[in-house]
This record gives C-alpha cells, structure tokens and sequence, in this order.
C-alpha cells in the first residue's frame, strides 16, 4: 500500500506550487480578518455616507453583534472561499490525465484508489488547515473588537462551516475525475453551486441541501435551536456519494 | 519461454481500429523491435501490454500474466517509458526518480544507490536537483528512460525511446538499452529503422493495426530484402536518369532510384542482374567507379512490406 507516498506527494505538490498559500491567504483574509472588521464597521460606514449626503436621513442601526460577525464569517466562506475551493481543486484529476502524469504514476504498482483516496485527503487536510487558521484569527478579532465570542457556539459554526466547503470539495473532485478538461469540471462544480443555490428556495427540498449547514449556523450564531442533523447526515452522504462515483468512472478511464 | 504473448488483441476507437486481431509472442530476454509507420497500432498495443487500455477483444500476457485493465498487480515487473514521458515540473529530477522508486517499495540505501546509478546513466547528474520544468525535451526523455528502469524491471515498454534525443544522447540510450540483452526482455517501438538494426534481434512490423512480419533481423533481410546494385558512376543527372529509365524497363529489374552519381539498383533475378548489369553499365558508355553487391537494410525490407500491404 503506497497510500502514504502519494500523498506525500501530494501535500508536496500543495506546497510548492503555492495552492496552500493562496488557499490559506483568500480564508484568512476574507473569513478570519474582514468578517469581524467588516461587521463593525459596516454600520458606521452607513452612518457617515448617509450623513455625507447632505439630506435629512434618519438611519437607525442596531448595535453590531457577534452574530454579525459569525453571519459575515459564514457568508464569506459559502461565496469566496467555495469560489476558491472550486479554482483549486478542479484541476486535481483532471490536469494529470491531460498531461499524462496520470498514466505514469499509473503504470507503476499503484491503485486507482490510492492514486484518488490520496488527492481527496491532501485537499481536505489543505483545506480544513486553511479553515482552522481563517477560525482562530477572526475568533481572536471578534475577541479585540467585540469583546466576547462564545468559543462553543464559534467551534459548532466554524465545523458546519467546513462540512459546507467538504461537500463542495467532494463535488468538484466528482467533476475533476468526470473529464480530461480542468475548465470543463471547473465549470460543471460551479453550475452545482449555483443550481444548489437557486433549489434552495424549494421549501420541500431545501432542508436537505448543504445551504442548510449554513442556516443552520446562522441560527446557532442567535442562539436559535437549530436542527441541522438532516443536513449533516445529507452532506455526509453527498460527500460518499461523489468519492464512490469518482472511483467507478475513474477506474473506467482509459489512460 | 515467451515474456509477452498477444493473441488476437484488438482495440476499436469508435469506427477507428487501433488494432487488429494482433498475434504476438516475443521470447524472454530479447530485445524486440516493433516497427511501423506512424498510426500503426505501435503505441496503442503498448497501452494494451500494460493495462492502460482495454482490449475490444482478445488477450495478452507480460512476464507470465495475464494483462487485466486496471490491475496494476502487473506493474510489479514491468517498466514503461511513454511516447511523450509525463512528469510533475515543479519536482527535479532526483525527486521524481525518488518518488517512482517509493511506489515500488523501494528506500533507504537502496533507493539513493539506484537513484545515483540511473541519473548517471542517463546523464542527469548535474541536472538532478533542477526542477523538471526547466528540462529539454531529449532530458526528459533520458529521465523517462531512467525512471522505467528503477525497478530493475524483467519486462522493459519503450514507446519512441530515441526521439527527441540528440546524436550522442541517442547512441548512449541505444548503449544502455542493447546492454539490457539477455537481463530483461525489451519491447521497444520506433520509427527509426537503423534504430532496430543497432540493437534489436527481432522485429516485427505492424501496419493499419495488423502485423505484417514477425521474424529474426536476419531471417528478414534474407526473406523480404531484394539484392540491392550500388552502381557509382562519372555521370550527371540526365545520364543517369536516362539509364535509370532503361534499366527500369527490363524485367529482372525491381525499383531504381537515382542518387548523387549513383544508382540503387533492385534485383527481381538476383543470377540474371549478376550477369546482365555490368554489361549494360559498359554499353553505357559511361566511367564506372564502383559496383558492389549491397546487403539489404532494414528500410528496404520495411518499404517492401508495408507496401506490399497497401
């Protein structure tokens, strides 16, 4: 079993080719810095442009809180970061059997599952790192500015969080293995997001949508009871789903 | 013993045929030449042979197995050099000989010594720590060569492995791989016929995804090969194109091609052409320079049979 050569490989190849760097730089910045920055001053940025104006208008805004924070947090990762997530990884299967590299390490003692099982898992550990540090710096922020941030509630938002981005992970690796073309699967992953996007307004089919984890952190932020066990055990399944058909037609390839 | 068998292996592209109904055996230890034109089916059997791609029908075997696609259980005792050899350009040389010879188990001492042996062998000492993606083409396919043997594989795939290279580069690899003799059964395709007549002692030619001839080098120039005249003479163009043109008229002579102040002249009646051309030459009226018996090549038998097959 050469499962952890390849994925040496792997993390290597995140390394060296910088995708871990701009993953870490777009979540840190995006989530973990701008969240708690723009939260704050959002608000104040209103006031003074309504003001500025030179018209009588009375804004009356609330007092920004932590769930604005967490909100903006959220709403950051679900568009950028699944943005990124989809730039990166599209590519991951579908850029080696373009240019043969697939073929090579494939004529060698190597499973076609390894050779998947090892580029999922490096995409996820690149990905749940980014996340966790992106978490800690607007933890920290959230602290400075407001204050106080409910570890508990942050750690359950940050981990439906990142159940949202292993779904569409999973998805794009699925198109990545679907085509010879990283443009082609890039754009296949994208088009789920947004038709996951616009079903989501469907009553009876949004509850079982990955937008769901999201609601649901929403909620958590508010201190609203939150029934997200559905969506986890969707997401979980979705995830399954997408790895199991990567490798049956993955395996069908003709390299 | 055979150490690749083909029984009728056929591979269908859509209404394209790859390859058709190919029976093969190519004895251990030899060094075997798979000639054809380009287009022929040579690389898609390679594919074929290693399980990279499924057969439309029939089977093969490498190294006393049975080739299933997919099955890298093969891969073991195999080595494959690709037509355009892939690599990952942000590792250097060193890296990816290092990472190919993990994945065959390879490590420690062990793998450092074969490492050096092969980068020397290749000649990628002094490049081995530069990045792949700065390499010439004829560097990465020395690389290509290098890595395909890392396992000290008893069944070599060379697809193309000489294109690319430059002069010294090509009669290095030509070394290495006729070196290989006797140690491991190599199956190398090309297009390069004096490629074949350096180093191969068996060759067979394919063409349209049918194989044409499978026989010793000998046995085909002594089978296929029609005497060939090499007939120098004081002439110019037009002399020699005007007795080209009669010689071409006589029956007991095949092709004639007309080189700088000589003929190449092919025999249909080797006793008839002995007798007959040094006549002619002298009816000629022409000054002789030199007339010789040549052996046939490679390229004549070549020529021969894949045209007869159109």
């Amino acid at each position: 079993m050469n499962f952890p050569v390849l994925l040496g490989k792997e993390l290597t190849e995140q390394w060296r080719t910088y995708r871990f760097l701009v993953i870490v730089v777009v979540f840190v910045a995006f989530a973990g810095l701008l969240s708690p920055i723009v939260a704050k001053l959002a608000p104040e940025l209103l006031k003074s442009m309504a003001s500025s104006s030179g018209q009588m208008v009375i804004i009356q805004l609330p007092e920004p809180t932590v769930a604005d924070v967490i909100a903006q947090f959220l709403k950051n990762l679900t568009q950028i970061g699944v943005i990124a997530l989809i730039l990166v990884a599209m590519g991951t299967v579908a850029l080696e059997r373009e240019r043969g590299t697939a073929a090579t390490v494939l004529s060698k003692p190597v499973s076609r599952l390894s050779f998947l099982l090892a580029k999922f898992t490096a995409l996820t550990l690149v990905f749940a790192v980014s996340l966790a540090l992106a978490a800690a710096v607007c933890y920290y922020y959230t602290v400075v500015i407001f204050g106080y941030l409910d570890a508990g509630i942050f750690l359950r938002v940050s981990l439906l969080a990142a159940l949202y981005l292993w779904v569409w992970l999973a998805v794009t690796f699925l198109c990545s293995a679907l085509f010879k073309s990283q443009i082609a699967a890039g754009s296949l992953a994208f088009g789920g997001y947004v038709g996951s996007s616009l079903l989501s307004i469907v009553p009876q089919v949004k509850d079982y949508l990955p937008g769901a984890l999201i609601e649901g952190a929403g909620k958590l932020s508010l201190d609203a009871p939150a029934d997200v066990g559905r969506a986890v055990t969707m997401s979980l399944a979705m995830v399954a789903i997408c790895l199991i058909v990567a490798y049956h037609i993955f395996e069908r390839h003709e390299l | 013993m055979a150490a690749i068998v083909c029984k009728k292996l056929t591979k269908h592209y859509g209404p394209v045929v790859g390859l058709d109904g190919l029976d093969l055996a190519v004895p251990e230890g030899s060094i075997f030449g798979f000639l054809g034109p380009n287009g022929a089916g040579k690389t898609t059997t390679i594919r074929l042979l290693i399980g990279l791609c499924r057969p439309t029908a029939g089977r093969a075997w490498v190294a006393g197995q049975e080739v299933v696609f997919g099955n890298q259980a093969l891969h073991t005792r195999i080595g494959y050099l690709a037509e355009e050899p892939a690599f990952y350009r942000w590792m250097t040389g060193r890296e990816f000989l290092i990472y190919v010879g993990r994945l065959f188990g390879l490590g420690g001492g062990e793998l450092t010594r074969r490492v050096d042996e092969l980068l020397e062998l290749a000649d990628l000492g002094a490049a081995a720590k530069r990045r792949i993606g700065g390499y010439s083409r004829g560097m990465r396919q020395r690389l290509g060569i290098a890595q395909a043997m890392i396992n000290r594989p008893p069944v070599l795939f060379l697809d193309e492995p000489c294109s690319a290279l430059d002069p010294i580069g090509h009669k290095e690899i030509l070394e290495v791989i006729a070196h290989l003799q006797g140690q491991a059964t190599v199956f190398m395709s090309t297009h390069i016929l004096a490629d074949v007549e350096r180093v191969c002692d068996i060759v067979g030619i394919i063409d349209h995804g049918r194989l044409v001839v499978q026989a010793p080098l000998e046995e085909l120039r002594e089978r296929y090969a029609a005497p060939v005249f090499l007939v120098k003479l004081e002439a110019n163009d037009r002399q020699l194109t005007t007795l080209a043109d009669s010689l071409h008229k006589l029956p007991w002579v095949g092709r004639v091609e007309v080189g700088e102040n000589q003929l190449r002249l092919f025999a249909r009646d080797l006793a008839m052409a002995k007798r007959e051309l040094p006549k002619l030459v002298a009816v000629s009226g022409l000054t002789l320079l030199r007339y010789e018996l040549a052996m046939p090549s490679l390229e004549d038998v070549f020529v021969r049979l894949v045209e007869r097959e159109r």
